[in-house]
């Protein structure tokens, strides 16, 4: 059974209703199938009419569809050869974070991303993708290690946010997710960063200050979620809709802004409703941006995604 | 707070108009609720006399406390555009940043100045917390990087005194990029062989904590100072757990070794002076 979302209610009927017929026996099976073939096809001109006009707060939901592929389904379809590496040498492993050794198009490279989970038992295997210090402990040291072998670094990014926990606080989560931008900034090798999911605020930027940023169209990027930007701002939490749109959250407005370089359209319906394309979307966005980066030595690297950072100014906006 | 009139003489309130008098000549401690003579708030760097609470200070009291006396200049920050996304929620930013202007008279929530402490060169950088809860957009990320910069033209230490809410919400994602952005910025002096302390004053919270705030090479806290990077109310929401005695706290963040040192506020200047001069002149005189 697939899961829709509140706005897909009238899909949820029609698409509930072609499933039903499919499933009679009628003597007068030819106009059953005609039927059905009518309604399929209304269906997905409501599915395209529908997703061609998602407001920021139903991006939101896509974002965070249960069904949507995860970090790990991109590890897994994009990389061979993939060796997982775990621990933050300190304290602990961290699943919330996961990440490796692995070829992309053959060539090795360091992965990492945030991982959700995918059902309840994984979940809170990967703590709903939220990380703890040693998960950006671990990503510093990965990111390291890649440097020191020439490897272009990839991430996955889909995570709510750093977890808000007392252990977390006590073990220095701000140092770790600070760490993690500096050894970002700082890596001699190509570094692409992908939001796949949400890009919640300083658990996300901890892993995407790369050369390019790229987004899914229906992927959300932002400073602090709708519902906790409504319950600031607005003192209460019911206002994340309006929260979503005043935040400019979408992967549009974060291209119009300057702030990612391109977006990577998904299949019609979102990612959710067929993985295996927007995996594919997402490898070839990926190759056509790392080629050009792996000519550049690693001074000017550098020195251009500082620059690309440091041209983050509100000017740019206005 | 009648009892306080009997205080102030009638023709002292007479001379200074009658609303300002009982709250421009006493202040009340918010931590032990006991009245302080301005004066000896003033003198006490606004510290308590009576508990040692430590109370907020605005940005330019930092730098004048912090300083040597008649060597600092203030630097014009700069300008960068107002409400990039035009933000609205029950108020306009356009608005909300008018007020704080008005109010603090500061273009927004940073104050630079270069001088000398206890005779060496340094560059320091003070957040306002009262502009908007010193949150961190565009203008206060430029400051800072405009900070760090100066720091490396002139050979010179970076302080920075953090007192923030986090990211400023009402820009969106620029907010969120300005934690690498001063990333840079305290690479910069970094990388020049300059010490970079960072002071964290209540409160450093959110995205600041987890940037430039965390990266210095000293980190100081000031007592009882609230750091951390959630909120206490998000952390408690979320773990359903009540929170321990003094969590977040710069006492707590010491035992944990998140910071090297809690310093009172009046032995701050002095520690600075100190620090920097054994990190910069290797052969004392
Ligand atoms: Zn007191």
């Amino acid at each position: 059974m697939r899961e829709y979302l509140d706005f897909e209610k009238p899909l949820a009927e029609l698409e509930g209703k072609i499933e039903e017929l499919r499933h009679l026996s009628d003597p007068q099976g030819m106009n059953i199938a005609e039927e059905v073939a009518k309604l399929s096809e209304k269906a997905e001109r409501l599915l395209h009419t529908t997703y061609a006009k998602l407001t920021p707060w139903q991006k939101t939901q896509v974002a965070r569809h249960p069904e949507r592929p995860k970090a790990l389904a991109y590890i897994e379809g994009l990389m061979t050869d993939f060796a997982p590496l775990a621990g933050d040498r300190a304290f602990a492993e961290d699943a919330a974070i996961v990440g490796g050794l692995g070829r992309f198009r053959g060539r090795s490279v360091l992965v990492l991303g945030t991982e959700k989970g995918t059902d309840t038992e994984t979940r809170i295997e990967h703590n709903f993708g939220m990380a703890r210090p040693e998960g950006y402990r671990k990503a510093r040291r990965l990111i390291e290690l890649a440097g020191r072998f020439a490897l272009p670094i990839l991430t996955f990014v889909d995570t709510a946010g750093a977890f808000p926990g007392i252990d977390a606080e006590a073990r220095g989560q701000a140092e770790a997710i600070a760490r993690s931008i500096e050894a970002s900034l700082a890596a001699p090798v190509p570094y692409i960063a992908v939001i796949i999911g949400e890009g919640g605020s300083g658990g996300a930027i901890a892993l995407a200050a790369g050369d390019k940023v790229l987004m899914l169209e229906h992927a959300v990027y932002s400073v602090i979620s709708p519902e906790g930007c409504a319950s600031i701002l607005w003192r209460d939490a019911a206002s994340a809709p309006a929260a979503a749109e005043a935040m400019k959250l979408t992967a549009e407005d974060l291209l119009r802004l300057a702030l990612i370089d391109a977006i990577i359209t998904e299949p019609l319906g979102g990612a959710h409703r067929d993985p295996e394309a927007a995996i594919a979307a997402v490898g070839k966005a990926i190759e056509a941006e790392l080629g050009p980066l792996l000519l550049l030595a690693p001074a000017e690297l550098k020195a251009r995604r500082h620059e690309r950072i440091l041209k983050m100014t509100s000017e740019v906006g206005a | 707070m009648s009892w306080l009139s009997q205080y102030v003489r009638p023709k002292i309130r007479t001379l200074l108009g009658r609303r300002e008098v009982p709250e421009n000549l006493w202040h009340q401690c918010p931590a032990c609720q006991q009245m302080i003579f301005h004066r000896d708030l003033e003198k006490s760097l606004k510290v308590c006399p009576h508990c040692s609470h430590h109370m907020r200070a605005t940005a330019a009291e930092r730098l004048a406390w912090t300083f040597d006396p008649e060597t600092s200049v203030s630097i014009e920050l700069p300008k960068v555009a107002h409400d990039p996304l035009r933000f609205r929620d029950t108020k306009r930013y356009a608005e909300r940043l008018r007020e704080a202007r008005e109010k603090t008279g500061l273009e927004d929530a940073l104050r630079v100045a270069h001088g000398t402490i206890g005779g060496h060169k340094a560059v320091v950088a003070a957040m306002e917390f009262a502009f908007l809860g010193g949150s961190m957009g565009a203008a206060v990320g430029e400051g800072i990087l405009a900070a760090a910069r100066l720091a490396v033209l002139q050979q010179a230490a970076l302080v920075v005194f953090t007192a923030s809410g986090g990211a400023r919400m009402q820009e969106g994602a620029i907010s969120l990029m300005q934690m690498p952005r001063t990333v840079l910025g305290c690479g910069l002096v970094k990388d020049a062989g300059l010490p970079f302390i960072v002071v964290l004053t209540d409160p450093t919270a959110g995205g600041v904590t987890a940037s430039f705030a965390m990266l210095g090479d000293i980190l100081i806290a000031e007592p009882g100072a609230l750091i951390g990077f959630a909120g206490p109310r998000v952390i408690e929401q979320t773990v359903r757990e009540k929170l321990p005695e003094g969590f977040q706290r710069a006492e707590y963040l010491f035992a944990h070794g998140v910071v090297d040192r809690v310093v009172p506020r009046g032995q701050l200047t002095a520690t600075l002076a100190q620090v920097i001069g054994l990190l910069t002149v290797r052969e004392a005189a």
